[in-house]
């Protein structure tokens, strides 16, 4: 298991992370140790378990459909990097979703 | 008298006396605050003006013969991953240095309700992420026990300032041992509470199916006052449980007999420190003397527990912290285009640590490697959870060490992380079964740094923890600097 | 070479709850931006969701009603990408244990009868929304309403089983019948209350093996899918026939011009890195509760138009008009519970009723016609009081006043003339007046008749009764 540069830039650009030159050596090397050891892991055969998602098991967890009051847009955009007229901006997004 | 070096339950009866006001205390606490504090940087914010309104008006209503609560008027610290509204809250991170929430957490809101004065935020490693509190963006926390030495992490601020006096009583978070760990650091008492216990509801996320917020107090009794004020269901977080919160404090006083303690013997292997393991085998030999039956267990998948833990949490981990991204909150880095400024942004806003975490975290999520990590975490949890399942069929508690070594100095296990993961040992199994435990102090090393030992609990049984650890905190003497 | 194409449509559709998926926000179409939002749907550090538990019973509704199996165990999963409209940056949905999957419904294209597969039905959160408007000072910025962010929707997959735009357009004709009907979701397209995108491919026809498809996207009514499946079908086609390849790629519609363009180089390949949600317990589903979702069903709109077409012996065409949504069907039948002739209350309410919804922008739940009211104005008819000319502005008195039928017959003087007497003034002065009519008709031009009576009755102001007229005037003229 190696995680070369390469692939730490990649996971860095999945991540919206931007690394330095020297980050990305940092990293690959760290990762590549952590995910060694992590191999341990495959020492157990798991074939048969189910997996845990939730140390206590809770199920069916609903509320009912009531309307509570939203926030003032003021408070909502009182911590915003940039806004105005009553919306948040960010640059440019050239495409739609 | 210095009121600050009491606990709440001693402040309570003065205060239920009338021999002492709230405002008194609270003045107390910020004197020693400021003396003390810059040496410690334990916390981020305070709160004095608040926190003299809450004391002044509870004093009043002291006056006027109302009843009060058990922590009414008592100071309190707040971890700094606990949004509080209109008070800054940072998680001790750049992304967040400006965030002001605009909502209480739940737990902040119960302790508002019983008038606990709330006397600042605490420092923490950033988002959660480390084992000794200086992953900060605000600069490490130094032990009160010795400023050279690391508190422990990442609740580290709130086990500092607890050791050092500078609040009455603190809350911390623990998803891997992080409330345990640095109690045992600071020498102080820490609770991880069973998983659903207690309202995740404001609690910025790091791992969100290990968070658990707890008390860090500096006795036993305090720890179960607390515990009664922040337990208990809110519909406001799914994964909160709907089962009673009994009254702890009527456990204290309960003997041992007929309590059966396992002690599992992976839990004392390689690596630990020998004067760790004789402190925490002398106090289980006190603890056979006053009527506990202890007995060696194994939990075989002890092993397994690091690599486990590592993956499911940075892969929580790397969801949970996407929505640092510059746009409705938090520092930004202007750019042209739009990827630009989120990639900008959030390399600057997060540490080193919480870098590493997301990219691992991505990792064992992208595309081809979720079957071998992800979902081959998942079940190795199960099968560590089926240890505790198996100890709890023959045993009411375990007893184990927190960590495998006393507090380290400062800078010392900076540059290799993956050692640093690997000290979490005997506190991330706890996290993985969801299950209670305690850390309480149980000696000191050579160089007079506090050791503490843990007591773990099956699911919901927190009075059965609060029984053992008082009696063994009774036996011990309180362990005081 | 001849061409078939294979289209699977992929539509999202808001549930007509009152609060959203994962807080109390209200869901209504709000104007103000950012107005409807709480640190939940927000994102903010250190929220939860918790789950609305009418979006589930709508969602079951949803898939009961198309015949999906409902899986015994739904995990919510976690859908991460970046992007400013989804603050959380993941998007709370499902993935591989989705709510439903399996199911189908019948369309009817050029008289046939054709199954479509429903691949899978799942619940997810809505995003907020983006405008790049020009109008705003800041033309380097995109700006952020997070209104409709935590809206609860549910994704229908369908299979890639319609060959044709037609058949494309029909699905969703009767998808949205469904929807409206079982009362899921207002299906509001204006307002983005279902929204579609398409999965396009072709192939030689004759062959199996599946094309590379290309993702349609931005098609705000039905009329735009059919005209981007026609032109996306008709571009696929003649990159294959001049030698070209297709890219597995999307592209984006343009309402105006008709076409459909590459996002090229605009959109990165992304890895959304599913995982299940943390911060929401599984949902075991109860088939109690499928038992009482399946009694409380209304009759969905196939098995009504078998049922008007033999109770009420109507045509195809008819009954397709009077489905059309379950408040017209509903009118239409309480209509003839008091007055029997289906025949004629269906070209009413087909005919006059809907040109005055149309006329008003209205449907018929909103609008001021009762049952009562129209089978009241029939009578009025049946009864000789007014003609159908006259009822005609009847009704369209009642969409304005929602006044009875009798009333605004009485208040303007409406009643149709019948007496002889009455008749024969007005007849007399129009055969005085119009000489050379007379006289063509009396040498055997019968055409002019209809002249003369459409003269009677304009002078009568549409009361004069027109048969009466009729038999009269011949009377006089065959002197």
């Amino acid at each position: 298991m190696n995680i070369s540069r390469n692939k730490v830039e990649h996971l860095a650009a999945l991540a919206r992370l931007e690394l330095s030159d020297e980050e990305i050596e940092k990293f690959s090397h760290q990762l590549t140790d952590i995910l060694n050891y992590a191999e341990k892991i495959n020492q157990l055969d798991t074939g048969a378990v189910e997996p845990t998602a939730h140390a206590v098991p809770l199920k069916n967890v609903l509320r009912e459909d009531e309307v509570k009051p939203s926030l003032l847009r003021e408070t909502v955009l009182a911590n915003a990097p940039d806004a105005g007229e009553e919306y948040f901006k960010v640059p440019k997004v050239i495409y739609s979703s | 008298m210095e009121l600050y070096r009491l606990t709440a339950h001693e402040i309570h009866q003065l205060l239920q006396k009338k021999e002492v006001s709230s405002e008194e205390v609270t003045m107390s606490v910020i004197s020693r605050i400021e003396e003390v504090e810059p040496k410690v940087n334990g916390y981020i914010e305070t709160t004095f003006d608040p926190a003299l309104d809450t004391a002044r008006a509870v004093d009043k209503r002291i006056a006027r013969g109302d009843e009060i609560r058990p922590l009414t008027g008592i100071p309190i610290a707040i971890k700094d991953n606990m949004c509080t509204q209109g008070i800054k809250t940072t998680c001790s991170s750049r992304t967040l240095h400006n965030f002001i929430p605009p909502y209480d957490a739940t737990v902040v809101k119960r302790l508002k309700e019983v008038d606990a004065v709330i006397i600042g935020k605490t420092n923490m490693d950033e988002f959660a992420m480390g084992s000794s509190t200086e992953t900060s963006f605000y600069g490490p926390t130094r032990n009160p026990c010795n400023l050279d030495y690391v508190p422990g992490g990442t609740s580290g601020g709130s086990a500092a300032v607890v050791a050092a006096h500078e609040t009455i009583i603190a809350l911390g978070s623990d998803t891997g041992g992080s409330i345990r760990q640095p109690a045992s650091f600071c020498g102080v008492v820490g609770l991880k509470p069973t998983y659903g216990r207690v309202s995740r509801f404001g609690l910025i996320a790091y791992a969100s199916s290990f968070d658990q917020i707890g008390p860090v107090t500096k006795d036993v009794t305090d720890a179960a006052l607390l515990m009664k004020v922040i337990s208990g269901y809110d519909s406001a977080d799914s994964t909160s449980v709907k089962n009673d919160v009994p009254d702890y404090l009527n456990y204290l006083e309960e003997d041992l007999k007929n309590i059966k303690i396992g002690i599992p013997i992976e839990y004392f292997a390689e690596g630990i420190d020998p004067e760790v393991k004789s402190a925490v085998l002398q106090a289980i030999n006190l603890i056979s003397g006053i009527g506990a039956q202890c007995e060696n267990i194994s939990m075989p998948h002890t092993e397994y527990a690091i690599p486990c833990y590592y993956i499911l949490v940075t892969s929580e981990a790397s969801s949970n912290l996407a929505r640092y991204d510059g746009v409705q909150y938090g520092l930004r880095k202007e750019e042209k285009n739009l990827i630009g400024m989120y990639r900008a942004t959030r390399s600057e806003g997060f540490g080193d640590e919480v870098k590493r975490r997301i990219m691992l975290g991505t990792y064992a999520l992208s595309a081809g490697y979720y079957d071998a990590y992800y979902l081959k975490a998942q079940k190795v949890r199960t099968l560590i959870k089926q240890d505790f399942d198996k100890a709890f069929e023959k045993y009411d508690a375990l007893i184990t060490p927190v960590s495998p070594f006393p507090a380290f100095k400062i800078g010392e296990k900076m540059n290799d992380p993956l050692q640093m993961y690997l000290a979490d040992i005997y506190t991330v199994t706890i996290n993985l079964a969801g299950v209670p435990a305690i850390s309480i102090p149980c000696g000191f090393s050579k160089d007079g740094l506090p050791i503490g030992l843990q007591i773990v609990c099956k699911p919901f049984d927190e009075h059965t923890l609060f029984k053992i650890a008082f009696a063994l905190e009774k036996s011990l003497g309180r362990a005081k600097k | 070479m001849a061409y078939e194409a294979v289209i699977g449509l992929e539509v999202h559709v808001q549930l007509a709850t009152k609060s959203k998926l994962f807080c109390g926000c209200r869901t209504e179409f709000a104007n103000a931006p950012n107005s409807q939002v709480c640190p939940v749907c927000l994102g903010l550090p250190g929220v939860l969701p918790v789950m609305n538990q009418e979006a589930l019973k709508l969602a079951l509704t949803a898939a009961t009603a198309l015949q999906c199996d409902v899986l015994p165990l739904n995990r919510f999963a976690r859908k991460n990408y970046f992007y400013p409209d989804l603050p959380k940056a993941y998007q709370i949905s499902q993935y591989d244990e989705p709510l439903a999957k399996s199911g189908y419904i019948d369309i009817l294209v050029n008289g046939q009868s054709r199954k479509i597969g429903i691949t899978r039905v799942h619940i997810e959160e809505d995003a907020g929304k983006l405008i790049h408007a020009e109008e705003f000072v800041d033309p380097d910025k995109s700006f952020v309403d997070y209104n409709r962010c935590g809206t609860p929707l549910i994704e229908i997959v369908s299979e890639p089983d319609m060959r044709t735009p037609e058949e494309a357009y029909e699905y969703l004709v009767v998808l949205k019948q469904i929807l409206e009907y079982t009362k899921i979701s207002d299906c509001n397209m204006e307002e983005g209350s279902l929204r579609c995108d398409a999965n396009v491919s072709v192939r030689p026809k004759g062959t199996t093996e599946l094309g590379t498809k290309a993702e349609v996207k931005n098609m705000n009514s039905f009329r735009g899918v059919r005209d981007a499946l026609t032109y996306e079908i008709k571009r696929q086609i003649d990159t294959l026939e001049e030698g070209g390849r297709i890219v597995q790629e999307t592209r984006l519609f343009d309402s105006r011009t008709k076409r459909t363009d590459s996002m090229r180089g605009k959109e990165e390949a992304h890895d959304y890195r599913y995982f299940p949600e943390p911060d929401l317990p599984p949902l075991e589903i109860d088939p109690e509760w499928l038992t009482a979702i399946r009694q409380k069903m209304p009759e969905l709109p196939q098995a009504k138009k078998l049922r008007f077409k033999q109770e009420y012996s109507l045509s195809d065409e008819e009954v397709t008009v009077l489905t059309q949504n379950r408040a017209l069907a509903d009118f239409f039948e309480k209509c003839t519970k008091s007055y029997p002739m289906a025949k004629i209350v269906g070209n009413w309410v087909k005919g006059e009723v809907l040109a005055n919804l149309s006329a008003n922008n209205q449907q018929i739940e909103d609008s001021r016609l009762t049952p009562a009211a129209l089978v009241s104005l029939l009578k009025l008819i049946d009864e000789g009081k007014i003609s159908g000319k006259i009822a005609k502005e009847v009704l369209t008195e009642i969409f304005a006043t929602g006044k009875s039928p009798e009333k605004i017959v009485e208040e303007k003087g409406m009643v149709q003339i019948s007496e002889e007497g009455a008749l024969t003034g007005i007849i007399e002065e129009v055969l005085a007046a119009n000489p050379q009519p007379v006289a063509e008709y009396r040498a055997g031009k019968t055409k002019a008749l209809g002249f003369l009576v459409g003269q009677i009755m304009k002078a009568s102001k549409g009361q004069a009764n027109p048969g009466i007229v009729n038999q009269l005037l011949r009377n006089k003229l065959e002197v």
